[in-house]
């Protein structure tokens, strides 16, 4: 029997949470000093609509066996899963300011065995799409059981391992498995397309033997609607390239290739907050 | 010397892992092309829902079975040592060990005795490798009993383990009765002027230099240290307590594996002269394995005259 949920059914409501989450998520990295703005507000959007509309879980039955599960194998978004976990009542608000420091659940990259509601420990790219498929192959073969969804960059479809992932799901036809790519189109370095062009990727996929859709990342119906197509594919995997703006919310962040793993000051939190209409008094 | 009875590993480790199938539903095999050489391919065809081939793919594989570990699976990986611990060393640091996954990295055709594929494949450093890793267990069984043992431990050891088998048959050294536990030698065979420490094929070559010795006047103590990692400290220093001196004898690089281990302990517990029986530092070769043991000096003879120089070291 499944434990009652209480879901937030609205686009409206899910864009209202994803802003206040944005302001959570910069003032957790202002405060660590250290963390990955631009990369986590690419993808706060997507970690919205999966843990407030999609998923099955339950904060108060984190080990529920009938759950989905997430991995978010761009593991350097962390603040911005961290935000959305505190809000689903996993973890405390006060751990939040806890970032990044010692003997704090919220390691610099998700750890599995400290923080609650993460799947899996992730950090090193590549390694999520192949830790993803083996829950779903673990979890399949039960009617409406358990689905597996996958953060993945567009800087990390460099990784060769992404690619024998994606056979290996294609292979067994894991429709249970949804990978979402935040092609936010930035890597350290500079542009994904300068420094190794990762495109097509829709086609990539597709000729590994994946459901591919192409949507706007941070268009809320879109996302839903992705998510919800992907759940009633039975053919295989789905992956959603989800089209996003590193540092999205944000002007002086937006696109910004220096924003992807440095803190804001105080004067810049400030700035932010202000442009996402939150008050900075939090 | 009459003929002992030898066993392969590998073929014992397949009906062990059928066995722990038949026993638990929740144990899972993944293997990346070389199921009908490691053996896994019996539970494949036992199991076919249980089994995954990865295709030549170990990064994806290891990666696979750290999620299916995740997911409450009593998880099974097994290809060539080179490449079960070498190619995928980075996942299995940080997806398997770092998060404490139960997934048993059961590697087949370690060491000189792959034979003629050659250097590419004898995988010489794999003890090393994964010793390195905090947290992971590494055990090297010295015959079929010990093989099947460990993969069973393994099976109900809710941590990753690294079991090394080669591609040779073995002698049968223990009896069914054998009480194997990992982190925990046996002493096979008692002495007092030299202990010798040993894994895998190595430790029936250990017990035959035992012999020689004994025909020269020497007493030598025989130890299968079996578990590497975490390594039996109160039998190591116990030994060389009681002998004084101590060999090691490994079918590995000198560099990182059982030698290293051992003196370690003695380091910090009891020093006491320590010669090595390893390869030096190099890469393999193609050729027969007996020819390959004789040419890298991972001999009874090779053992004998360690002992000696030990012996020696310790009187000057």
């Amino acid at each position: 029997m499944e434990p009652s949920r209480s879901r937030i059914h609205g686009a409206d409501d899910l864009r209202e949470v994803a802003r206040e989450l944005r302001g959570v998520t910069l003032r957790m990295i202002h405060h660590a000093q250290s963390g990955h703005t631009g990369s986590s507000l690419s993808c706060i959007d997507l970690l919205v609509a999966l843990y407030f509309a999609e998923m099955r879980h339950y904060s108060f039955r984190a080990d529920w066996p009938g759950r989905d599960r997430f991995v978010l194998s761009k593991g350097h978004a962390a603040p911005a899963l961290y935000a959305v976990l505190q809000r689903c009542g996993y973890i405390t608000a006060q751990s939040l300011l806890r970032l990044r420091q010692l003997e704090s659940i919220l390691q610099g990259h998700p750890d599995s065995r400290r923080c609650p509601g993460i799947e899996a420990s992730t950090g090193s790219l590549g390694h999520g799409l192949s830790i993803a498929h083996g829950m779903a192959l673990a979890l399949r073969g039960v009617e409406d059981g358990p689905r597996v969804y996958v953060l993945l960059g567009d800087g990390e479809l460099q990784e060769g391992q992404i690619w024998e992932a994606a056979m290996s799901a294609g292979h067994y036809r894991s429709a249970n498995l949804c990978a979402i790519v935040d092609a936010n189109r930035l890597q350290i370095d500079g542009p994904v397309r300068a420094i190794k062009n990762v495109e097509p990727i829709a086609d990539k996929f597709t000729a590994f033997g994946w459901n591919a859709i192409d949507i706007d990342g941070h268009d809320m119906e879109q996302i839903l609607d992705a998510l919800g197509r992907a759940r009633e594919y039975n053919g295989g995997p789905t992956v959603i390239v989800a089209r996003t703006v590193k540092g999205k919310g944000v002007s002086m962040f937006e696109n910004k290739v220096e924003w992807h793993g440095k803190a804001p000051s105080s004067d810049e939190l400030a700035k932010a907050l202000q442009e996402l209409g939150l008050s900075d008094d939090a | 010397m009459t003929p002992k009875r030898t066993l392969s590993t590998r073929a014992e480790y397949s009906r062990t892992l059928v066995r722990l199938g038949e026993r638990s539903r929740d144990v899972v095999v993944l293997d990346a092309d070389l199921s009908s050489s490691t053996g896994t391919a019996a539970f494949g065809k036992r199991f076919p829902d249980r089994f995954f081939n990865m295709g030549v793919s170990e990064q994806d594989m290891m990666c696979t079975a750290a999620g299916m570990s995740l997911a409450g699976k009593i998880v099974f990986v097994s290809s060539f040592a080179i490449f079960a611990t070498g190619r995928c060393w980075e996942q299995i640091r940080n997806a398997v060990a770092l998060p404490g996954c139960n997934v048993n990295i059961v590697a087949t055709h370690a060491g000189l005795t792959v034979g003629k594929d050659g250097a590419s494949h004898q995988a010489l450093e794999d003890i090393a490798v994964m010793r390195a890793i905090p947290a992971m267990t590494v055990v090297v069984p010295a015959d079929a009993v010990a093989t099947r043992k460990a993969v069973e431990a393994a099976a109900w050891f809710d941590a990753p383990v690294y079991v090394r088998l080669t591609r040779e048959n073995l002698p049968v050294i223990y009896s069914d009765a054998h009480p194997f536990e990992i982190g925990v030698g046996t002493q096979l065979r008692g002495g007092g002027d030299v202990t010798i420490f040993a894994v895998g094929l190595m430790v029936h070559l250990a017990l035959e230099a035992a012999e020689i010795l004994e025909d020269e006047g020497l007493s030598a103590s025989v130890v299968d240290v079996c578990t590497v990692k975490p390594v039996d400290q109160q039998l190591i220093t116990r030994c060389a307590k009681e002998t004084g001196c101590v060999v090691t004898a490994e079918e590995h690089n000198v560099v990182g594996g059982l030698g290293d281990a051992v003196g370690e302990v003695l380091l910090r517990k009891w020093p006491v002269p320590m010669e090595r029986v390893a390869v030096n530092d190099s890469f393999g070769r193609s050729g027969d394995p007996l020819d390959l043991l004789r040419y890298f000096d991972l001999t009874p003879e090779a053992i004998v005259a360690a002992c000696r120089r030990a012996v020696a070291r310790k009187r000057n």
